[in-house]
């Protein structure tokens, strides 16, 4: 099954709610999706600074000591926040590919759930609201978000197993479905340099779409490249630092609902979990329609 | 006149309520609140009642319905009306897909659009749908009239049986065996009628829609292919 809620914000004024009305939209999925949840946040960032959001290989690591170990070898000065079992480091984006070799190098248990300079992502496993309540995602604010809850089929029930997929800077992907050829796109990509951790279906698809931005495709162009280039049943939502997409598969068997009123574009997979949004009564509420990209964008 | 709020009251409990009704009840008009996109309001009913449904609504609503009228004043999820057996469904607002899935009998009215798979598998069922249908709607249709006012997407009535199928706007494709057909009187006569049970007599003019049906090549036997068996 899994559930998918996704909140594009075009109202400054909604921005310090991003997070509340996404753990609400998120809690009514949780019977699509009970055995594990992430959220994508995209917050405050600073140009010229990327943020690493950690995650040790349990909840109950110290995710704050390996944070500081980092920070120790890497950029001693450098502001380290922590979110339950994750830990966000703000370096200078140059430093990043130093951050990140030094972790394989020293701390190989410790993975990065999201690069970027607006972009944190918060996922574990457990029932949806009580990893929205670890996280405290309802404090957060941002200008776009995107949720999931996780029924497991094509890989393991771990927190790297979770969504949302990051597979490039402040990029992220959600899917519920399942794609058929992950095993022979992983290759592929990776003889490319996309970096994928998991045996998971979902993070091919974020690879894949990574790839395709990297040769020079916008998100748009590289999700319309997927419906060749992926096998299989999907809806995806995926975030860039100014943008929010969707697509669903040709046959579109996946649920998927939208909302739009002047103050946001919102994504669910069940109608239900729009209606705890503002104004939802008076929304153009639509589903998206099989094998077409939707794409919104902030100036 | 019940009036059960579904913010108050569990969906079990609504539908318990419902079950309970025998033929000759005197309770026939029922509202429900707060529906918040709920699934399975008011499946399997089997009395001649009315419910209002104040409200979207989520997966099957109104399934399995038998002589009741239910009236959704919004939009309804996955599998409105899904083998419904008679009585009638009305949605106010669209449908989401496979609306009206295998059902057997009854009238399901959508003012709005519906989505993909609209009618699979109908089985005598009557759909009229005001707005657009989405992809493989009618698929594997075996009977009952589906009556689209806007557009029809992909695979218009994919191995379709024997339903009827009258669509006003343009069909993005036919599906396998799925043929445009000759309207002739007889079948002027019958969209008229479904036309007047949709509250649309005299609104809509008939010679505006185009027939599809099966070519029958499909499914019936060809005495062609008889060395085969």
């Amino acid at each position: 099954m899994c559930g998918i809620a996704g909140l594009f914000i075009k109202d400054k004024a909604l921005e310090p709610q991003l997070g509340a009305l996404l753990a609400k939209m998120t809690s009514t999925l949780c019977s699509r999706g009970p055995d594990s949840a992430g959220f994508a946040i995209y917050g405050a960032g600073e140009k010229g600074k990327s943020k690493l959001t950690l995650s040790g290989p349990s909840e109950s690591y110290d995710i704050m000591a390996a944070a500081r170990k980092l920070t120790a070898a890497i950029a001693p000065d450098a502001p380290i926040t922590q979110r339950y079992s994750h830990a966000v480091v703000t370096l200078d984006a140059d430093d990043v590919a130093r951050a990140e070799a030094w972790l394989a190098a020293n701390l190989p248990d410790v993975s990065i759930m999201s690069e970027g300079e607006r972009l944190e992502i918060y996922k574990e496993v457990g029932y949806p609201d009580d990893v929205a309540k670890e996280f405290a995602i309802a404090e957060m604010s941002g200008t776009h978000g995107i949720s999931h809850t996780r029924m497991a089929t094509e890989s393991a029930v771990t927190t790297n197993g979770a969504h949302p997929f990051s597979t490039g800077r402040d990029q992220c992907l959600v899917h519920n479905g399942s794609l058929s050829n992950h095993a022979s796109l992983r290759r592929e990509l990776r003889r490319d340099g996309i970096k994928i951790k998991t045996e998971n279906d979902t993070e091919v698809a974020a690879g894949y779409l990574t790839r395709q931005m990297n040769n020079g495709q916008t998100l748009g162009e590289a999700l319309k490249a997927s419906l060749d280039d992926l096998d299989g049943f999907f809806t995806f939502v995926v975030g860039t630092e100014t943008g929010f997409g969707v697509l669903r598969d040709p046959i579109a068997c996946k649920p998927a609902v939208m909302a739009e009123t002047d103050q946001y574009v919102a994504f669910a997979s069940e109608y239900k979990s729009l209606t705890c949004l503002p104004g939802i009564k008076s929304a153009r509420v639509w589903e998206p329609k099989p094998a077409t990209v939707y794409f919104w964008e902030h100036n | 006149m019940p009036t059960i709020d579904l913010a108050k009251t569990s969906l079990r409990d609504l539908n318990a309520t419902l079950h309970q009704l025998k033929p000759d009840t005197n309770e026939t008009l029922w509202t429900i609140t707060n529906p918040a996109g709920e699934h399975s309001i008011a499946v399997g009913v089997d009395a001649p009642i009315t419910i209002n449904i104040d409200g979207n609504v989520g997966y099957y609503c109104g399934g399995m319905n038998s002589q009741a009228s239910i009236i959704i004043e919004g939009s309804a999820g996955q599998g409105v009306g899904e083998n419904m057996m008679s009585g009638l469904i009305h949605v106010k607002g669209d449908a989401s897909q496979s609306a009206g899935a295998t059902g057997r009998g009854g009238r399901l009215i959508i003012e709005g659009n519906a989505s993909a798979r609209c009618g699979i598998s109908m089985k005598g069922i009557d759909i009229v749908v005001k707005g657009d249908i989405g992809h493989l709607s009618a698929f594997m249709g075996q009977n009952g009239r589906l009556v689209v006012f806007g557009e029809a997407g992909e695979a218009l009535g994919d191995s379709l049986y024997e339903a009827h199928i009258y669509v006003r706007g343009p069909v993005a494709s036919l599906g396998a065996d799925c043929i445009e057909k000759e309207m002739r009187d007889e079948h002027r006569v019958e969209l008229i009628e479904l036309l007047k049970l949709a509250g649309e007599a005299n609104k809509v003019d008939v010679s505006e829609f185009r027939r599809y049906g099966s070519a029958r090549q499909l499914y019936n036997f060809n005495i062609d292919n008889a060395d085969a068996y």
